[in-house]
């Protein structure tokens, strides 16, 4: 044994061969621990639809539901509401809503199925805080020309009624729309639209 | 007795190294004899990181990881647990500390060139630590489950959010739900008392078997290596480690324990700089607080965030520039081209760019912790900034500053007028 000749290029086939092995075995050991981070299927179960009766709303008030743990508006706009939202598109950043942050059947300027029910989800798009409803036009604090709309406490961004963001905001985009649909009438199914999104 | 003692030791000796690595790392550990004031940070840092291992295992007997019970908890520790409250103090005073440490002794490089030729990794595994460090606050300040844990937490992961396609799925990924829920509590606590904490130690050893191996550099940033007494190899400017710096270090650990119990026993909040109001408002996923900071040591980077625009309808350049804010430090050893590594040496040039930078670090941290509009809107009438918050455009120019003391550093370097090094320590 001592003296036999190391075949040098079987020995190195042997090692980058174990070192491979060795590898993917730890690669596929890693993934089990990291889909483990993901949502579990308790959280994915509390992330189930929501259905919501919107004709308790009033007309020109809001109330916020919870949705996969996340605040989603519904607004019943009044007549006034719909008609200040065509008046300042030139303010906004995306006011025709290319950005892809609405299902398809809400790409119109209410950015809604039915137009006096606003539903967005009520976080900023610029890192995630809660704005604050600041229904009224002209309310306190907002300036003058101010149409209605939501105002993030945290860095300033400035939404309309539609949910979509005027320029100057940190916020780069519009805020997203759920996927939703109408049960009947009034009742509102927020999550799915049975449409696959 | 001595005898026996001996005997004892011996017998250790032929089974691990002890006296071996004693002597090595203390007894017969020679470090340069000009060390200053600069150089108390490297022990103190070790110390606020016994302290908060010791006070952190303590609180974890009465902390609960969930998000029904987390408040309550630590609640629980304040009023009812015997002495919680001076335990809980003492860990959220180390927190802070810890970074008012870290930072001084990041700066005692910069002003020494600690980073420079031949401690290049040293430095490489302090940034390492630097970033853990970050890690293991961001973790820990969410597990109290206040108003500002829960939505800092907030902020910091949709910062994933914003990179490019893959963005959403990892702050997914990371909170474990879709929102911040009891599984990204669950889970921080893990990473804050177990996984971060392992690397933390095991790199921190990195960093000290680094240093042992090419020796300390001082004031001067020269090499007390090049001039050894011919007879026993010891470096004649070195003096060993223990006992001379273990009895300097003891004095630096007295005067910081002072100035520590002052601020648990007489103000553990430090006036919202250290533990802040609406943290003690339990969580509450529907309602933002009206103004959202960071703790002090990371708003200047926060700040680097908030002053850059949106670009191409994204948040993700400002993500960028902060995270570049950090890591740029890793960058150091090979920006700085200077001869010699000591600011006593250097020209004027290197020190105004590290004022500049000092500055802006500074300006930064404190408007991080303000809201934009803190220091009111240029007017309408003045060119190019009208009705720009004056903070944002401040921010923005101290960003720059802040990038161009690293970018401009190879040719500001290497252009200084330095002045020549003594061949021997000057004390």
């Amino acid at each position: 044994m001592a003296n036999q000749e190391v075949d040098q290029s079987k020995r190195r086939f042997l090692v980058a061969a174990t070192a491979t092995m060795g590898g993917v075995a730890t690669v596929g050991v890693a993934v089990p621990f990291i889909k483990s981070m993901l949502p579990s299927e308790r959280a994915k179960a509390a992330g189930a639809p929501v259905e919501v009766d919107v004709a308790k709303i009033e007309s020109g008030a809001m109330i916020t539901v919870e949705w996969q743990g996340k605040p989603v508006w519904i607004v019943n706009r009044s007549k006034e509401m719909l008609e200040l939202l065509t008046n300042h598109n030139g303010k906004l950043t995306d006011a025709d809503c290319s950005v892809p942050q609405q299902p398809e059947y809400c790409k119109a300027p209410t950015r809604s199925i039915k137009p006096e029910y606003m539903v967005v989800i009520g976080i900023c798009t610029h890192l995630g805080c809660s704005p604050s409803p600041k229904l009224k036009a002209g309310e306190e604090g907002m300036g003058a020309d101010w149409p209605g709309g939501f105002f993030c406490p945290c860095h300033g961004s400035k939404f309309d009624l539609a949910g979509r963001v005027f320029q100057g905001s940190p916020a780069p985009t519009n805020l997203i729309v759920p996927p939703y649909k109408y049960l009947s009438d009034t009742r509102v199914l927020i999550g799915e639209d049975g449409k696959g999104a | 007795m001595e005898k026996y003692l001996t005997g004892v030791l011996n017998w250790v000796d032929e089974r691990f190294p002890l006296t071996a690595n004693w002597k090595a790392h203390l007894s017969e550990y020679y470090a340069p004899k000009n060390f200053n004031f600069w150089y108390y940070f490297g022990s103190l840092a070790l110390l606020v990181l016994v302290i908060q291992i010791v006070t952190g295992i303590f609180l974890t007997m009465n902390y609960k990881p969930d998000a029904n019970l987390a408040f309550a908890s630590v609640e629980y520790i304040m009023r009812d647990v015997s002495w919680g409250w001076l335990i809980r103090y003492m860990h959220s005073t180390g927190a802070s500390m810890f970074f008012v440490v870290v930072y001084l002794h990041m700066f005692r490089g910069l002003l020494y060139g600690s980073h420079r030729n031949p401690r290049e990794l040293i430095w490489l595994f302090g940034v390492a630590i630097f970033l853990c460090l970050m890690g293991e606050a961001f973790f820990g300040y969410l597990l109290p489950w206040g108003q500002m844990s829960f939505w800092g937490a907030q902020v910091i992961v949709n910062l994933f959010t914003s990179i490019p396609f893959i963005g959403p799925d990892v702050s997914l990924w990371l909170r474990g739900d879709f929102t911040i829920s009891d599984a990204t509590l669950n889970r921080f606590f893990a990473f804050h008392v177990i996984a971060l904490p392992l690397v933390l130690l095991g790199l921190v050893a990195a960093h000290i078997i680094a240093l042992h191996e090419v020796g300390s550099n001082n004031p001067d940033g020269i090499e007390i290596k090049k001039h050894k007494d011919p007879k026993t190899g010891i470096p004649l400017d070195g003096i060993p480690f223990h006992p001379y710096y273990t009895v300097k270090d003891i004095v630096g650990v007295v005067v910081f324990l002072v100035v520590f119990s002052a601020i648990v026993f007489f103000g553990p909040e430090m006036s919202g700089y250290f533990l802040e109001a609406n943290n003690f408002i339990p969580a509450d996923p529907m309602k933002t607080p009206p103004h959202i900071a960071p703790v002090w040591y990371f708003t200047p980077y926060y700040s680097i965030l908030r002053a850059v625009p949106p670009m191409f309808g994204s948040q993700f350049p400002g993500v960028v520039a902060m995270g570049s804010s950090v890591v740029v430090f890793a960058l150091l050893p090979w920006l700085d081209r200077s001869p010699v590594k000591s600011i006593r040496y250097r020209g004027s040039k290197y020190k105004a760019w590290l004022a500049a930078f000092v500055v802006s670090f500074l300006v930064l941290g404190y408007l991080g912790t303000e809201v934009t509009t803190v220091w009111g809107t240029f007017g309408q009438g003045v060119p190019v900034v009208g009705g720009v918050d004056r903070a944002t455009v401040a921010a923005r120019v101290f960003t720059l500053v802040y990038f161009l003391f690293f970018a401009l550093m190879p040719f500001y370097t290497r252009s200084d007028k330095t002045k020549p090094v003594p061949e021997r320590v000057t004390g």
